[in-house]
């Protein structure tokens, strides 16, 4: 009757490394069914994007100036893209809490499952998630008048800068998420929604008072916005600070500094879960 | 040596602080393979903590323990390939069906496709939910739940079942569902170590009751010898007319073996047995040959609190289950 079923245990070291990619592969499809039969995931995909690039484009828009001259809409839409990638963290954030309180966490823990294997499900679930978005605004973007101007090929390094941001904030997303609890994670927006606009997002530093601007100048967000828009020939980068003139380099250097950093940290936290 | 292969889960002297009052403080446990032992305590007695540390999820700070054979601080790996939890929490995921969670975790458990397709569909049958088993799991009940939580803890028919709490929250229906499922786990030969809060619970299901309060092991064995520790269980008695009481009381207490508690006001008559049925038979027998009329007879287990104020000689603050009494006297 009953049918015993044997572990299977890795014998070498590439099959452990099988392990690791089969077990990422499973939980990244479980975290990709959530978000096509999630209706809610589905609208907040498709409709946050467009509402913003509507609200800013065009009831704020009016509004707005763009240091040296061009149109708003063409300066609006790389921030959209940096901002939608960085507000990744919250997803990252809130599902690594929820996993925590339904127990999930703790069977993955108390199963032969490999480590490494469950954090590169989550990083390759919030990865397609993220593709998915930048693919959403950037149809927002062409149909309100966006576009690049500098060829394909630096279009292209934009979207991956884009992207390593992403990528970076999921390290940050899994260790925060590891010490809050859901409630906490979702209060994450308060803070986190207005550090977005303390940027070069929206508006240019130079309009902001002194400090301000000085702050978003540096904030890690503007390195990869301003990269974007001398990437993809859109107006309002450059400027005198330092940080403006080498948006380039520091928006590679950002994201590596925050994944060297956060990357070993959510590792040892999640060791220390044990403590 | 000898001994310590035919126990599924050896504790001894293990502790654990969070900082304040010690979680465990001492914890010692035995249980042997193949059997069902239920962890009895109230509410911050320490229950989870001792699952957490037995699952390889918590460190302790002091005493040592084996389970399946192998110690879970130097051992983790094998104890994990040897145990199945399932914890506080359902750890069901509501947008996936019954089916493709079972799948996702026979997968995660490193079955081929085919097998974990194949593994999915036989713990489906077994605990119930094959008529279900297409339906996504935010419309199952929380019994459902329970029971896909525990078929999931269980794909590999693993040696040791962790069970935290199985029925805590559920209504008396889907608790029975899930009771079932327990008694199933513990018949395919798994070990089962479920920890409860209710002494019906544990009588209905375990082998070995181990009473916990504040971090350690206060009482344990069969749910007879804790019974006959507490006093077992009791006869209540009311006669119909004052005038019989004291022939009554001669009739209980050839039964019991003892003297019973008499509450001349109430007619009633109270005394602890060990024979439930077979005392209960013979008293009423008697009665009737007497022509002793009766207004009441019934046989009443001890609940949790009576255990705790015979072992701790305190009463604990248990408010959330003042139902719960009624069920001793129903099971
Ligand atoms: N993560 C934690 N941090 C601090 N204290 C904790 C933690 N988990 C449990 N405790 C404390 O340890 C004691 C035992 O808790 P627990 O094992 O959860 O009891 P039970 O499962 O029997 O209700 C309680 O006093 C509880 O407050
Ligand atoms: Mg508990």
């Amino acid at each position: 009757m009953t049918t015993l079923i044997a572990p299977v245990i890795p014998r070498s070291r590439l099959q452990r490394l099988r392990w690791t990619f089969a077990d990422g592969g499973v939980i990244a499809r479980g975290n990709l069914i959530h978000l096509v039969r999630n209706p809610s995931a589905i609208l907040n995909l498709l409709l946050y994007p467009a509402v913003m690039v509507l609200l800013f484009g065009y009831v704020f828009g009016s509004a707005m100036n763009v240091a040296g001259g061009g149109d708003y809409r063409e300066f609006l839409m790389p921030g959209m893209f940096a901002q939608t990638m960085t507000l990744g963290v919250m997803t990252t954030m809130i599902i690594v809490t929820n996993d925590a309180a339904r127990g999930v966490t703790d069977r993955f823990r108390s199963m032969p499952i490999s480590r490494s294997g469950v954090v590169l499900g989550r990083a390759c679930a919030d990865m397609v998630n993220s593709v998915l978005e930048l693919a959403v605004l950037l149809g927002c973007g062409l149909a309100v008048g966006w576009s690049w101007h500098r060829g394909a090929g630096n279009a292209l390094t934009a979207l991956g800068l884009l992207l390593l941001l992403r990528f970076a904030l999921i390290w940050v997303g899994i260790y925060l998420g590891l010490m809050l609890t859901p409630e906490s994670a979702s209060a994450a927006w308060m803070p986190l929604m207005p550090l977005t606009m303390l940027a070069n997002t929206f508006v240019s530093p130079e309009l902001m008072p002194g400090w301000m601007g000085a702050i978003s100048e540096w904030n890690p967000l503007s390195a990869t916005v301003a990269a974007c828009r001398e990437l993809f020939g859109n107006p309002g980068w450059g400027g005198d600070s330092w940080a403006a003139a080498h948006a380039l380099p520091l928006a590679v250097a950002w994201p590596v500094a925050l994944t060297l950093v956060f990357l070993p940290l959510s590792a040892r936290r999640y060791r220390r879960l044990d403590r | 040596m000898e001994r310590m292969n035919s126990l599924a889960v050896v504790a001894e002297g293990v502790r654990k602080h969070y900082g304040g009052a010690p979680a465990l403080d001492g914890f010692d446990l035995a249980v042997p393979e193949g059997t069902v032992c239920g962890l009895l305590g109230p509410n911050g007695a320490g229950k989870t903590t001792a699952v957490r540390v037995l699952t390889t999820l918590l460190r302790a700070d002091a005493g040592r323990a084996v389970v399946a054979g192998f110690d879970v601080a130097a051992r983790p790996a094998e104890v994990r390939y040897r145990i199945g939890l399932a914890g506080q929490n359902a750890a069901v995921d509501e947008i996936l069906t019954g089916r493709e969670n079972l799948e996702m975790w026979g997968r995660l458990y490193h079955l081929d496709a085919a097998t974990a397709r194949r593994r999915a569909g036989e713990l489906l049958d077994r605990f119930g939910l094959a008529a279900d088993a297409e339906k996504r799991v935010k419309h199952y009940s929380g019994g459902m739940r329970r029971r896909l939580d525990l078929a999931a803890a269980f794909v590999l028919a693993p040696s040791v079942l962790f069970l935290d709490e199985p029925t805590t929250g559920l209504d008396p229906r889907n608790r029975d569902e899930v009771w079932q499922a327990v008694r199933e786990l513990a018949a395919s030969g798994s070990t089962v170590l479920m920890t409860t809060q209710y002494l019906f619970e544990a009588d209905q299901l375990a082998h070995q009751i181990a009473v916990i309060d504040a971090g350690r092991v206060i009482a344990d064995g069969s749910p007879d010898e804790l019974k006959s520790m507490v006093g077992g269980d009791q006869i209540d008695l009311v006669v119909r007319d004052a005038a019989g009481l004291a022939e009554a009381a001669r009739v209980l207490a050839a039964a019991a073996g003892r003297d019973p508690v008499a509450d001349p006001g109430a007619r009633r008559l109270t005394a602890p047995v060990h024979d439930r049925i077979g005392a209960l038979t013979e008293v009423v027998r008697e009665l009737g040959e007497r022509g002793i009329a009766v207004e009441d007879v019934a046989l009443r287990r001890p609940t949790l609190d009576e255990v705790f104020l015979s072992l701790t000689g305190e009463r604990t603050a248990r408010a959330e289950e003042g139902g719960h009494g009624e069920e001793d006297r129903a099971a």
